[in-house]
């Protein structure tokens, strides 16, 4: 599999759309799906300041890779960049980015979305979110 | 023969062992679910967390595998990423 059709990478700067579209454009491709998670204000009913991201770095990147190279196996899709960010974040910043390009649509759409749910479930990566009186790890407890 | 183990903690297992980089004492060689029991043993806090996982060489471990002295291993709790 060809890791040159790939772009992973955990940044503790700000993530750009356009890095993610130059690697990805080509020319013989039609879509271009991506992806954009923004940091919230809220969590059900209590008002987020702020969230902080960390990540087992190594491990990570290979968990992302196994998702871009699984779906270059299973999508007719050409290229796809997937980037997140660590660190602290503040509201409507950019944690992380996947762009996918395509000949057409439909596989841009579908490898875009498998990619962002797929990285919630395997990759190492922890959110924290903080509020005006307190803390929690997301997810961590039932 | 009991040895110590470096243990790499992420997220709230970090919190909850008090560090980043943590030597716990366990016998060697161990399997993940044995490492598993002992973490919760001697951190019952473990016990609230949703879901343990454990990596080891930077990847997802199960059960029956056999964790050798100089694995990197980590406890990964869920994830929550994106």
């Amino acid at each position: 599999m060809d890791k040159r059709r790939i772009d992973i990478q955990i940044l503790d700067t700000s993530l750009s759309v356009e890095r993610c579209r130059e690697f990805i454009t080509r020319s013989d491709c039609g879509a271009e799906a991506i992806f954009v998670g923004t940091v919230r204000d809220h969590t059900k009913d209590r008002r987020v300041t702020k969230l902080e991201f960390e990540a087992y770095t190594t491990m990570a990147i290979l968990e992302m890779e196994k998702i871009a190279l699984r779906l270059l196996d299973h999508h007719n899709i050409h290229k796809i960049a997937i980037h997140h960010r660590i660190g602290i974040l503040r509201i409507s910043e950019i944690p992380v980015i996947i762009a996918v390009s395509a000949p057409h649509r439909k596989a841009a759409f579908a490898a875009c979305e498998e990619a962002i749910d797929t990285l919630k479930e395997t990759v190492p990566i922890w959110k924290k979110e903080f509020f005006e009186d307190g803390s929690t790890w997301v997810a961590a407890h039932p | 023969m009991t040895t110590k183990l470096k243990i790499l903690a992420f997220g709230i297992a970090r919190d909850i062992m008090g560090g980043s980089s943590v030597q716990f004492n366990i016998e060697m060689p161990t399997t993940t679910s044995k490492l598993k029991k002992a973490l919760i043993d001697q951190f019952p806090e473990f016990i609230d967390v949703r879901s343990l996982a454990v990596a080891v060489n930077n990847e997802y471990s199960s059960g029956s595998d056999v964790i050798l002295d100089g694995d990197e291993v980590a406890i990964i709790p869920p994830v929550s990423g994106g």
